[in-house]
């Protein structure tokens, strides 16, 4: 049990897939236009981690190891597809507004990421709460940063007035003064755009790094923020399987593919980083794709 | 052709593939440090998407919709694009040394792009025929990479410039893509 609320904890806090390892950041972006289809997002992106986890952790004997990325993303697609047409029968509206972002859950960073560090060593259950955790993480993050979004630019909250002319507490007769208050508020509607998103994630992630240069000075010691090139397979497997997990899932064979591909994520994130790194960076990766 | 050229137009610039639809936006980030080779990641993703959206539409057109697989497209269309990036790779290796040299690095860091995928999904969504799909993957790429070397050379002037502590690195990074963002927004006009 202890077990299962620790897989929780560590996903929903300790290394929240959005805030803390900014991993999946195209749907992150893109969807959350408001906290109610950052929230649909999440729980779809939770569902298909739930399910491929689990399944893949079922699997982990028989997949062979050299044909195991194929083999997850097969799994991961027909999730996915799953989750499309059971939206799309049930809830047309939510799958309307996210339309191809849908589909593309296959390409999330997070549910590889998953599937290779934890899923493919670790038995169901944990492999479960894993999925759970880390779902509910993302779900929490994306409904946060749509809130956010949709307040400031809309001024709203999940559909309903906060700020702005006609706001919901002028229905209720003794908030009068709250409404005219509240009712000052100009939309700055560039939020709810596209610009919107790489600004309010820019000052999220300055925070975390805020967070993070403090926590460091005391002593503790948060996840470093992956920095995937690519959008899935296996830089966005390593990126995912670099954070410490107790479990060492590190196949002998790619250790030192996986070590070049972190320093040099490292060395992109790093905060002064030196004239050649991007140069390097491509060349090392390079290397370890030859 | 005129309506080849207004989708054309319509997906490089007004409906920008990274600023404003979001795909593609960890090589967006990730490989701009630099403009030599923000330009050589385009011209990669420029290859592999125009290649797959061709493959993609055919193999829907001709294998899915005929036998009412179209519901099957997700999965076949990832497979299908990881195998042709691994292809594409070998087959470039092989034969032409020199392109490979120049395109080979960026490849394996496509296979993955969700740029790609979301190119042949759009297609099919929008009920793109095969050229049209073609143009379509050729004119995202192309607006990919207009914006990567946009980026990249801002980047390069910015550098050495003096950005709050927390702001290094991926936040300023972010911050000058939403102002691209918003230049791009002039576009909408456009069409």
């Amino acid at each position: 049990m202890s077990k299962a609320l620790e897989r929780i904890y560590n996903g929903l806090i300790k290394e929240n897939p959005t805030f803390v390892l900014t991993l999946g950041m195209c749907p992150t972006l893109a969807v959350t236009t408001s906290a109610i289809n950052g929230a649909g997002m999440g729980l779809s992106t939770m569902v298909v981690l739930i399910l491929s986890n689990v399944f893949i952790s079922l699997l982990r004997k028989i997949i062979p190891d050299k044909v195991r990325i194929p083999a997850f993303i097969v799994i991961i697609a027909s999730f996915v597809t799953i989750v499309q047409l059971l939206l799309q029968g049930y809830v047309p509206s939510l799958y309307d507004s996210l339309g191809i972002y849908i589909p593309l859950i296959v390409v999330n960073c997070i549910i590889l990421g998953r599937a290779e560090a934890y899923a493919y060593s670790n038995p169901v259950i944990p492999s479960l709460f894993d999925g759970l955790g880390m779902g509910l993480g993302f779900t929490v993050a994306l409904t946060l940063i749509g809130a956010c979004r949709e307040l400031l630019g809309a001024g709203q909250l999940f559909g309903y007035q906060i700020l702005g002319a006609d706001n919901v507490f002028y229905q209720a007769g003794s908030l009068r003064p709250l409404a005219m208050f509240l009712g000052e508020y100009t939309n700055i509607s560039i939020f709810i755009m596209a610009p919107g998103a790489f600004f309010v994630l820019a000052f999220i992630i300055a925070a975390m790094n805020r967070i993070r240069r403090s926590a460091a000075k005391k002593g503790k010691r948060i996840a470093p923020a992956s920095d995937c090139t690519g959008c899935m397979g296996k830089n966005c497997a390593e990126c995912a399987g670099g954070l410490k997990d107790d479990t060492s899932i590190q196949k002998q064979d790619e250790t030192p593919v996986q070590r070049n591909v972190n320093t040099s994520s490292q060395e992109q994130n790093g905060a002064s980083v030196q004239d050649g790194a991007a140069q390097d960076t491509e060349n090392g990766e390079g290397e370890s794709a030859t | 052709m005129k309506t080849l050229l207004i989708i054309a137009i319509a997906s490089a610039l007004v409906n920008n593939v990274v600023l404003s639809q979001f795909l593609g936006l960890c090589p967006f980030l990730g490989v701009s440090k630099k403009v030599k080779t923000a330009a050589g990641m385009g011209a990669a993703v420029v290859f592999v998407i125009t290649l797959a959206s061709a493959v993609a539409a055919v193999i829907y057109q001709f294998v899915l919709e005929p036998n009412g697989l179209a519901y099957l497209e997700t999965i076949v269309f990832i497979l299908v694009i990881a195998a042709l990036v691994q292809f594409v790779e070998m087959f470039l290796k092989k034969f032409m040394k020199s392109l490979y040299q120049s395109l080979g690095v960026y490849l394996p860091l496509i296979t993955t792009n969700c740029a790609v995928l979301g190119v042949a999904l759009t297609n099919v969504q929008k009920s793109y025929g095969i050229l049209t799909s073609v143009v379509n993957g050729f004119a995202t790429a192309a607006g990919f990479t207009i914006a990567i070397v946009i980026l990249a050379g801002i980047r390069e002037k910015t550098e050495h410039n003096d950005v709050p502590e927390s702001f290094r690195g991926m936040p300023i990074t972010m911050i000058t893509a939403g102002l691209m963002a918003i230049a791009f927004c002039g576009f909408s006009g456009l069409l």
